[in-house]
């Protein structure tokens, strides 16, 4: 007998909760613990009296599987609202990285020159190495990393996504 | 600044009175050193009677029986660290099985956590994802708002456990407290009444329905006295069979011509049948446990299934339903009697649904192989339930071949008079939920169907029946063996009884007697009645040590990753031997 392997689409969640201590706790533990993915997971806090935060998940699985995560992830006590952004409709997902890459002549002028195409900024520089910082959506971000591999990529760090709906509404 | 200066309490003081602002007339708990100043107060406060166990679990598994035989919450009290993780298992159980409960537990001072601190242990973590909310409480100011909150969380929508952890440091300091003045903000809302136009589709669904079966659960035990009684008229007016999961036996009458006995598993064959022959399955506060469905591709495959739960995780869980209706089950049955009899709707003719019921009745699933010179199993609890019926009493089971023959052969007329565990299925649950449904229920009988294995996880309660002198019954089917193990060791792993041997047996007359209660022992099928007489006409605690056929197995039985269908009646249908599928689904 072998382990079966489940077909998974990909759904960004957002999660409205109440920002106490073991909030992140509970929900990230209720996806280890019910067996869920979780491919990113961002988490501030949203409100001017700092007592709601904005969680936002990209998690994977089959249909019936992210109807439940969504329904246990409302079953939790301090989570008020979760809307699936995936199924909702047209929305923008963002996320930032940071990419430090270290090489001196042909290759650094190459990642220069590619990051100025990837409208990705240098927050800072050394003789031999510059940080990059990227926002877009997580295929630019990929792809762009892949690209900073070839000329000397030393280390990145991403936030992972924060995402809205598009237009007047809230989601 | 306040115009009203308010006297400043103890936190261990505040949370008394917020307990008894809750309605808390009984605690069953154990002190320790991070709960000394809770004792301490508890001592001052008479209103509250503290139930005083011998093992923490003991404590929980006692609350549990509190709660599910007189639909209040259950509290436990218990100290830090050990305390704490003791009654992890009765959380966990109050969890699966949906029972309203607050846990309050002891905890190091706020400057110690997280310091490895004596008696220390995160509480809050372990209990995360086996609680429906827990408090870390670091201020008193904040007690009686949580214990609020804590109260309404546990009881209200699906019920469920419920833990407060409080540092010794805040049961010490004070803060100011006014009972009346702590409405907890309402951020936790249930469903209630069901959307009125799926209702309305799902009242149209059963009058339709030319075989139709009413699929019930703990669910309508949760919502009250009520929903039982909904249920009845529900069944009356559409003529639909009814039958039950382990968890909602006792909300619908046995003696009713229209119950088929318990579904699944160890289900009676009528109710899988029909179960698996619908044509509408109206699914109410039930969860389509694994113990019920069986193979879930081959489970009811050509039903319109419509699901009415309170708790919206629960649909579409393991079975894609044609209609969810997320509301409270009493209210949601309440409300389809009302159109069904505002739109003056007549149930379909269902003589043929019935015959076929009939059909499947004649197999007589429950039927066993008599004997007279050994007691067998199902004989000694149909022997208690005969004896017994009269006096309607509360019945609690520990786990295994014992509890599915309970569910099998007692039967029951109304709710809250059947305590087992069902989800978590532990064993050592049912003496201390005797023990705390005997606290609820003065007056009652209360029976702990045991098996001799089951019995010796929690035997150190004995103590607590003595100490509060609770005329508790442990009737315990003494085969010898973990049954049920054993059971399934002989149908899947070809009779190798690995470990299945309650070898090294206490003899449990000897016991009662040391702990000052009555012992009897009975293994002669003609004098079982009058044992059973005797047991009865004691007015304190007795254990029955009823010794019954060694090797009888509990059937009928649906082998796991087996359909409805697949229904094993008895022992000469088994293979002795299962396939890696098979055996990786128990």
């Amino acid at each position: 007998m072998h382990i079966k392997e489940e077909t998974a689409e990909r759904h960004v969640l957002t999660l409205t909760v109440d920002n106490e201590a073991g909030t992140l706790a509970r929900i990230a533990g209720m996806f280890t613990a019910r067996g869920y993915n979780i491919d990113s997971l961002t988490v501030a806090d949203i409100s001017e009296d700092h007592a709601i935060s904005r969680i936002t998940i990209v998690t994977k699985g089959p249909p019936e599987v992210i109807d439940q995560i969504i329904a246990q992830c409302e079953r939790l006590v301090p989570v008020h609202k979760v809307t699936d952004l995936t199924d909702a409709g047209p929305h923008v997902e963002r996320e930032l990285a940071l990419v430090k890459v270290a090489g001196a002549g042909d290759k650094r002028v190459e990642a220069m020159r590619l990051a100025d195409i990837y409208r990705a900024r240098v927050i800072d520089a050394t003789v031999g190495s510059f940080i990059f910082e990227i926002t877009g959506g997580p295929d630019k971000i990929d792809t762009f990393v892949a690209l900073m591999r070839e000329v000397g990529l030393v280390e990145v760090g991403r936030t992972g996504i924060v995402g809205l709906m598009r237009g007047s509404e809230a989601s | 600044m306040r115009n009203r200066k308010l006297a400043e309490k103890s936190g261990a003081d505040i949370l008394i009175e917020a307990l008894i602002a809750q309605g808390v007339d009984t605690v069953f708990g154990y002190p320790g050193g991070a709960v000394l100043p809770i004792y301490d107060a508890l001592f001052q406060h008479p209103k509250i009677r503290h139930v005083l166990v011998r093992h923490e679990a003991g404590a929980a598994h006692a609350a549990e029986g509190y709660a599910r035989s007189t639909g209040k919450p259950g509290v436990v009290l218990v100290t830090s660290g050990p305390g704490a993780t003791n009654a992890v298992t009765g959380i966990a159980d109050a969890f699966m099985d949906s029972i309203p409960m607050v846990c309050i537990t002891g905890q190091v001072a706020t400057n110690l956590i997280g310091s490895d601190a004596f008696q220390e242990a995160d509480t809050i973590g372990i209990t995360r994802h086996c609680t429906k909310h827990n408090y870390l409480v670091k201020d008193p100011a904040e007690l009686g708002a949580v214990v609020a909150e804590a109260f309404h969380i546990a009881t209200q929508g699906r019920p469920g456990p419920v833990v407060i952890d409080i540092p010794k440091n805040v049961q010490v300091a004070t803060a100011e407290f006014d009972h009346h003045g702590n409405n907890a903000a309402k951020r936790y809302v249930p469903a209630g009444d069901a959307d009125f136009a799926a209702i309305t589709q799902a009242v149209e669904l059963l009058a339709k329905a030319k075989a139709p079966i009413l699929y019930t659960g703990g669910g309508i035990v949760n919502s009250g006295p009520d929903a039982s009684a909904a249920l009845r008229e529900l069944a009356a007016l559409s003529g639909a069979p009814v039958t039950s999961t382990l968890m909602g036996l006792g909300s619908f009458p046995a003696s009713d011509p229209a119950w088929l006995g318990m579904l699944g598993m160890h289900g009676t064959y009528e109710a899988n049948m029909a179960m698996n022959q619908c044509d509408v399955m109206l699914c109410l506060g039930a969860r389509f446990d694994d113990r019920v469905t069986g193979r879930l591709d081959a489970f009811s495959p050509n039903s319109i299934k419509v699901h009415i739960d309170i708790d919206r995780s629960s649909i579409n869980k393991t079975v894609r339903v044609d209609l969810p209706i997320v509301a409270d089950v009493g209210k949601a049955i309440r409300q389809m009697i009302t159109i069904w009899n505002s739109r003056k709707l007549q149930a379909q003719q269902l003589d043929e649904w019935w015959a076929r019921i009939k059909g499947w009745r004649s197999v007589g699933s429950l039927n066993y192989p008599a004997s007279q010179s050994e007691i067998m199993p199902q004989y000694a609890i149909e022997r208690l339930y005969q004896l017994t019926k009269d006096k309607a009493p509360v019945i609690t089971t520990e786990v295994g071949q014992h509890q599915m023959w309970a569910a099998q052969h007692f039967h029951f007329e109304s709710p809250n008079k059947w305590l087992t565990s069902g989800g978590l299925g532990t064993m050592g649950y049912g003496l201390p939920a005797a023990i705390g449904a005997q606290m609820g229920n003065p007056d009652a009988l209360v029976i702990d169907i045991a098996g001799e294995a089951s019995i010796q996880m929690n035997i150190q309660e004995m103590g607590t029946a003595s100490q509060y002198r609770l005329p508790v019954k442990v009737f315990i089917l003494n085969n010898e063996w973990m049954g049920m193990v054993r059971q399934w060791q002989q149908l899947t792993y070809e009779s190798r009884y690995s470990n299945s041997y309650s070898d090294s047996l206490p003899d449990f007359v000897a016991l009662a007697e040391a702990y000052g209660w009555k012992g009897i022992r009975c293994d002669d099928p003609s004098k079982l009645d009058d044992a059973i007489a005797e047991m009865l006409a004691y007015d304190g605690p007795v254990m029955f040590d009823c010794r019954v056929s060694k090797e009888a197995n509990c059937f009928p039985m649906i082998p796991s990753g087996a359909a409805h269908t697949e229904m094993i009646l008895h022992s000469d249908e088994v293979s002795g031997t299962m396939d890696d599928e098979a055996k990786a689904l128990v």
